[in-house]
């Protein structure tokens, strides 16, 4: 495998519970990301697959550094961007950029196309007017839109079109890493296919690294190379798609798969329907946080917490029954 | 042959601009029917007119649209003649919907028992304990946990894909014979979702209540409709049995919807309908699907295809099969 | 092979020649009609207005007409002075068409000040967020619980009488309003994806203000200047009618209103009314076209 572009060790983001009128006193903690391991190489696709509250968003946050994590670390090509200060992380926002899921409200609705386009370029590189109205150009042709779309708002362009023009922003200063966050969810099924097939070329052809996060299983498994399942604010199980898909050994990704659509009226599905809610992230159960759902639980599950260990190559699960 | 429960025959949907200027065809000659007890997946993607076809079917279509044609049967009579105090019966009481957010469908203000106990209240005569054990009833139907003391909390209180089951009952409350559903699951998690569908299910063996489920998502229909009728600019494509239409889909939008849905564990090129969905303001002569469409003839460009019945309740509007019975 | 996908169908061109069109169709034409007329007056004053307006119309003869001569239309008027005289003999009509210059001048400027003042405190507070907005929102609520004619009164006293300090007068009274509203939108627009897209990348809390915030606000503050230029022209006719406005000779239509209070019981209602006419239309013509504004442009004040 290639080298490492990034890599998180034990991210942990805990968010204040306040209570009280007057003083407002922190009693408790949303624990939304607890102890988050896990590394992505350069040209790699990590797909982070999880229901609501496990913490994705917040992984992503955290990453984007839009949030500082509490404890933990992040590394990027092999430096510390959590001890970074503010001003410092200009070169990290350069390589590391964001596609955000609707597409109808992550692009400034007054701003055309092109200054969209061009902003991160005048941000962070100094090039010419001149030079920046020809990146601009290569990156429209990179995701297949005509070159007078500079001229136009984002108003003007479907939803698919205009995933493309939040991919071409992205991709504008040349970033390593670019974080998924649901890119395809808000967009008609038909046009998903052509977004997600783009993003796999764009990967081939530029080497760029995505953290694809969304929920249909059979998309995020078809772009990533290695997949995440978060439960709570933990990584449950992380391996290759194929092994993943095919032999998935945590309870929690079992019934995720189980719980998945079938393709055919006539497909045969061993049906595993979870007792209860999704829990809160305020108050997690102890010990591993999925035992009170667990169709396998056991005594020592409410005890301590699960490792996620390796129980085969290059497949991790944090689970006591495997 | 009985008469089905609800017979929409042509309807014809028109949204009207600001002064009268040039009409969207939102829904243009559109042809089904449901039977008692069973399911219909109306399946579209965004702008094809199912939404606005369910709105037609119940009267509450915003300000700016019309039925401009076409009838609507329900148990033999046509929703279309019938005053707004005679549909305000209807709703609610024969016919009830689910819409796709909970929290839009749920008052904040009221309790769980005010917004259940609504339509029984109105619509069946239902007064003080009675109402109170039939509200505790439908709550135990849609699996809510202690159903006696919960029905005196708030929506905020509950969780998601609780709110989505009171609603549920809420629509149940009346004793409806249909209820639509407009995309009830896509704000759900995947697994609350398998709940809730299993739930609808057996409700609807309990009820014998008949269900029309729109949704784009190929695999609800897969796993909960008897029958579908595939949507696209305003017109029913194609429409049949759902083994007929996965086995031996004849229009080739439906055969590019099941092919563009990626399989887990699959890493094969995934297939895309080629183009843009349609611009219903702007719709080319001829087929509007023609301009994507792998398979157009020269005819699909010029005339708008006519419905053409295949075998056994399986119909679809498409030059091709036509072509085919000319050629041989 | 990257996908390709469609054009976009319609062209760049087009468009903005149809914007303007359907601009033109919809607007509402008397409105529009009496401001631009008012700014006319304001502006050919000089041309249009048949006398001076601070000195009396003289005869031929070069002495003074007669003082509370009625409108033309009526036994004793004259078409020379069209709608009478006042008690200076100084016809209306031109102090009329002058005194538009003073509420226009006063209206415009004094909201466009109140309006940049407003809009930059309003930005900040919600952009910066924290102490910082509760200082300001805090100094923004006690401003706004201040009775907007009393407090306009008790600066007038306090300050010199004099056009330009009107206008300070009105952007002291004013601006709390565009502070509050434009506040609620900035934090709104704050947490919009496109926002929050700058800042991942980079943008400096300068550069996402200026290019994604501030074009996002101009509608709501158009709209809010259109919708308080009325009332800023009501203030300073109160403040002159009261005495402590613009002071005489220069014409103002809430002074001419004063001076016309006496003369009015004595049955001489033209040097009262005209000018109450005027001030009437012109505030009902900005209000109609403010809320016509507010209706087509921003849906975020469509329930104020």
């Amino acid at each position: 495998m290639a080298d490492t572009l990034l890599e998180a060790r034990d991210l942990t983001k805990y968010f204040p519970a306040r209570a009280g009128l007057v003083l407002r006193r922190v009693n408790q903690w949303i624990r939304a990301v607890d102890g988050v391991t896990f590394s992505i190489a350069a040209g790699e696709t990590l797909g982070l697959v999880g229901e609501s509250g496990c913490g994705k968003t917040t992984t992503a946050k955290l990453i984007l550094a839009q949030e500082s994590a509490t404890s933990g670390v992040i590394r990027f090509r092999d430096q510390d961007i959590t001890a970074l200060q503010k001003r410092d992380l200009m070169d990290y926002r350069k390589s590391v950029q964001v596609v955000f899921q609707d597409p109808y409200s992550s692009l400034s609705p007054r701003m055309r196309v092109g200054d969209i386009l061009a902003e991160p370029l005048e941000i962070h590189t100094s090039l010419s007017r001149a030079g920046i109205r020809a990146r601009v150009g290569e990156v429209l042709e990179l995701v297949g839109l005509p070159a007078d779309s500079v001229r136009l708002f984002p108003h003007e362009f479907s939803g698919g079109q205009r995933q493309r023009i939040a991919i071409a922003r992205a991709l504008a200063t040349e970033a390593q890493l670019i974080v998924l966050d649901e890119p395809v969810s808000a967009l008609d099924v038909s046009i998903r296919a052509h977004i997600i097939t783009l993003l796999e070329e764009l990967q081939r052809t530029l080497g760029v690294s995505y953290l694809f996060i969304g929920h249909d299983l059979a998309a995020v498994a078809h772009i990533s190379h290695r997949i995440a399942v978060m439960y709570l604010g933990k990584i449950v199980e992380l391996a290759d798609s194929l092994d993943l898909c095919t032999q998935p050994l945590h309870p929690y990704t079992q019934a995720l798969f189980a719980a998945s659509l079938p393709s055919h009226p006539d497909e045969e599905k061993d049906e595993i329907v979870l007792s209860g809610e999704v829990p809160t992230a305020l108050n997690p159960p102890s010990g591993c946080h999925f035992h009170p759902r667990c169709p396998m639980v056991m005594p020592q599950c409410s005890g301590a917490e699960p490792p996620l260990t390796e129980v085969a190559p290059n497949h991790w699960v944090a689970c006591y029954a495997v | 042959m009985p008469t089905p429960l609800l017979q929409v025959d042509n309807l014809r949907t028109h949204f009207f601009g600001f002064r009268g200027q040039r009409a969207v065809k939102a829904v243009d000659g559109v042809s089904f029917h449901v039977e008692a007890g069973e399911t219909l997946g109306l399946v579209g993607e965004s702008g094809c007119g199912k939404t606005t076809t369910c709105h037609s079917i119940f009267r509450i279509l915003p300000p700016g649209a019309e039925v401009i044609g076409g009838s609507v049967r329900f148990a033999g009579e046509d929703l279309m003649q019938k005053s707004p105090r005679d549909m305000r019966r209807i709703r609610g009481r024969d016919m009830a919907m689910i819409l796709q957010d909970p929290m839009a469908s749920l008052n904040p203000l009221f309790t769980i028992f005010d917004q259940v106990a609504e339509p029984a209240y109105f619509h069946r005569g239902l007064r003080r304990h009675h109402l109170r054990s039939r509200v505790a009833e439908l709550l135990h139907m849609v699996r809510i946990p202690s159903p006696e003391v919960r029905m005196h909390e708030y929506p905020h209180q509950m969780s998601g894909g609780m709110r989505q089951r009171i609603v549920g009952a809420t629509a149940l409350a009346g004793g409806p014979k249909l209820i639509i559903a407009d995309e009830p699951t896509t704000n759900l998690d995947v697994t609350i979702q398998l709940q809730y569908l299993n739930l609808l299910k057996e409700l609807q063996r309990q009820t014998g209540v008949a269900l029309i489920f729109v949704t784009h998502d190929l695999g609800i229909v897969a796993k909960m409709c008897d029958r579908v009728a595939v949507m696209y600019a305003g017109k029913i494509v194609e429409q049949g049995s759902v083994r007929t239409l996965y086995n031996h889909p004849q229009h080739p939008y439906t055969e590019g919807l099941i092919k563009s849905v990626p399989r887990i564990g699959s890493k094969a090129d995934l297939y895309a309908i080629p183009g843009q969905p349609p611009d219903l303001a702007n719709l080319p002569p001829g087929c509007a699907f023609a301009p994507r469409c792998p398979e157009a003839l020269a005819l699909c460009c010029r005339d708008e295809p006519e419905e053409i019945a295949l075998a056994d309740g399986h119909t679809s509007r498409c030059w091709l099969p036509v072509q085919e019975g000319i050629d041989g | 092979m990257v996908a390709r996908t469609e054009a976009v169908i319609s062209s760049p061109v087009a468009r903005p020649a149809r914007k303007m069109w359907n601009l033109a169709r919809d607007a509402p034409w008397i409105p529009c009609l009496i401001v631009v007329m008012v700014v006319l007056a304001a502006l050919f004053a000089d041309v249009l207005a048949p006398h001076d307006p601070e000195v009396s119309v003289k005869t031929d003869t070069g002495r003074p007409v007669q003082s509370y001569r009625p409108p033309a239309w009526m036994k004793g008027g004259d078409l020379s002075t069209p709608l009478g005289t006042d008690f200076h003999s100084r016809d209306i009509l031109s102090r009329l068409i002058y005194g538009a210059r003073v509420s226009l001048l006063v209206g415009i400027v004094g909201t466009l000040v109140a309006g940049a003042i407003g809009t930059l405190l309003g930005i900040i507070a919600g952009y910066a967020g924290g102490w910082t907005d509760q200082v300001i929102m805090r100094i923004t609520d006690a401003w706004m619980a201040l009775p907007t004619l009393i407090f306009a009164i008790f600066l007038a006293s306090v300050l010199k009488p004099s056009l330009w300090n009107i206008v300070v007068i009105l952007s002291l009274v004013f601006w709390s309003q565009y502070a509050r509203i434009i506040r609620g939108q900035v934090l709104s627009l704050r947490e919009r994806p496109f926002v929050q897209l700058a800042q991942v990348t980079g943008a400096s809390s300068l550069r996402i203000i200026r290019r994604h915030i501030l074009p996002n606000v101009i509608n709501t503050v158009m709209v809010l200047f259109s919708l308080t230029i009325g009332v800023a022209i009501i203030i300073e006719a109160s403040l002159s009618f009261l005495g402590v406005g613009v002071p005489p000779p220069k014409p103002a239509w809430g002074l001419m209103m004063a001076e016309g209070r006496g003369p009015l019981i004595a049955g001489k209602w033209w040097v009262s009314v005209f000018p109450g006419l005027c001030i009437m239309l012109l505030v009902l013509a900005t209000n109609l076209l403010g809320d016509w504004m507010r209706v087509r442009f921003d849906p975020q004040l469509r329930n104020r």
